[in-house]
């Protein structure tokens, strides 16, 4: 028979993790709460790594999201530098990766996701990805040597934040991008256009239709070769052709993966288990379709839920209207929804040409989403509408 | 209480005011706008939703 846990024992200590202990505590659980990281470093903040801490605005510890004394303060036990590496449901037990094995009864996962690499590029100097803060340090090292050109893979908002901060900086860029239009499966041709058109004017060089056939150099890059048989000289290239969840540590435990942990509406996994974050595939109610989110909002978010889940059956299920904000130059882009290439798209408040505008998407009668371009007040209000579940006519009709 | 906005942080992403616009109001200059600084009990829920799902922790609530 369910209960509630006992203790609860947190797997990930980035953002999903730190607000499922931090709930747990705002709901007056007293038991014990363990919070697991593969990281050796305290929980921080991930969006300042391709904006503030790269541009050299910001030292690391400002993107810190707690510190030792508030976690004591909490009663929140931090493990640092441990991977789990197994989980064994019927033994409520995990194995970390120093061969230890640890006992639990409340579960929260929230191990997150990597990024996907180019094969071929181990070993090479000079390529990154940008998930982690080393991986941020190591890629702001890099553009403080003053490469001449950088050369980023994958145009989608982590490819175009890294690009804006390497601009910043003063730096030459080039930005390649399979699709035709960058960001266009995410946000439709039409604006995903304005999102290129950004960059060009910023003086990226953006190469678009054309994938990458390999990144080459002798110990360190030297160039990247592209599909239509071109090349561009390159001293530092970054890979952002999006993520994976990490989900290997589950094989076997009996948990089903399906990209993601596949949950229940209210997040959990299985009895006395949760997950959050970019880890977690849900079926969102509102959205009569199941996803996994990989938005800062959502992370925080669906951490707290699933904390109050592992405390309360009755938590009932989580129903998001999913947005983030990505900030390129001196616009601050937003989307609240959930939104398709092919939906509909009408521009309701502003003009694309000054950059300053919001556009909704509509599907099947419904307001699905919308787009803000320095617009936060608009986007905030039509996620509102979104969330009622008015109709796309309405949210035209509406003025704000 | 009293709401505190820490103006440096504050990149006006609006979420506090989706959560409690009669609170907070992001106008046409994109500036934050406190509407009412010190809102009495009833609305301490809506303002710690605002603390923890500020995208940049830049609200806090001081008890004076």
């Amino acid at each position: 028979m369910t209960r509630t846990p006992r203790a609860v024992t947190i797997v990930g200590a980035s953002l999903a993790g730190l607000n499922a202990a931090e709930a747990l505590r705002r709901e007056g659980f007293d038991g014990p709460v363990t919070l697991i990281g593969a990281e050796t470093h305290l929980p921080y903040d991930r969006p300042p790594l391709s904006k503030q801490v790269l541009a050299g605005d910001w030292e690391p510890e400002r993107a810190a999201l707690t510190d030792p004394e508030e976690l004591e303060e909490d009663g929140i036990e931090a493990r640092l530098g441990v991977r789990a590496t197994a989980l064994d449901l019927d033994a409520r037990q995990l194995a970390l990766h120093t061969g230890e094995t640890v006992e639990f009864d409340g579960l929260v996962i929230a191990t997150g996701a990597r990024c996907r690499t180019m094969p071929g590029t181990e070993g090479i100097g000079g390529v990154h990805v940008l998930r982690s803060l080393d991986d941020c340090l190591a890629l702001r090292a890099d553009f403080e040597a003053m490469p001449q050109r950088v050369v980023v893979v994958g145009a989608g908002f982590i490819g175009a934040e890294v690009a804006a901060t390497a601009r910043g900086r003063g730096l030459d860029v080039t930005m390649v991008e399979a699709l035709p239009t960058p960001l266009s499966r995410v946000l439709g041709d039409e604006m995903g256009e304005v999102c290129a058109e950004v960059h060009r004017d910023h003086g990226v060089d953006l190469r678009t239709a054309v994938g990458v056939e390999s990144i080459s150099g002798d110990g360190r890059v030297e160039r990247v070769t592209l599909s239509d048989g071109s090349t561009i000289d390159a001293d530092v290239v970054v890979v952002g052709i999006g993520v994976i969840p990490n989900t290997e540590w589950l094989d076997g435990s009996g948990l089903e993966v399906d990209d993601g942990v596949v949950c229940d509406a209210s997040c959990l996994a299985a009895d006395r288990v949760t997950a959050a974050g970019d880890v977690a595939r849900w079926p969102n109610e509102l959205f009569g379709e199941t996803m996994r989110v990989e938005h800062w909002d959502n992370a925080a978010q669906q951490g707290a839920h699933a904390a109050r889940r592992l405390l309360d059956a009755a938590a009932g299920p989580f129903t998001p209207v999913p947005w983030f904000w990505s900030d390129q130059y001196d616009r601050k882009i937003q989307l609240a929804g959930r939104v398709h290439g092919d939906d509909e798209v009408r521009v309701v408040t502003g003009s694309v040409d000054e950059r300053r505008f919001a556009a909704i998407y509509g599907r099947a009668g419904r307001i699905v989403g919308v787009l803000g371009f320095n617009r936060p007040r608009h986007v905030m209000r039509y996620r509102a509408l979104i969330e009622q579940g008015a109709s796309f006519d309405e949210a035209l009709a509406a003025e704000y | 209480m009293r709401i505190v906005v820490d103006f440096d942080l504050c990149e006006s992403n609006a979420v506090c005011m989706q959560i409690a616009p009669d609170i907070f109001e992001v106008r046409d200059d994109d500036f934050l706008y406190i509407l009412n600084e010190t809102p009495g009990e009833a609305d301490r829920a809506r303002v710690e939703e605002c603390v923890q799902r500020c995208p940049k922790q830049a609200i806090s609530i001081a008890e004076d």
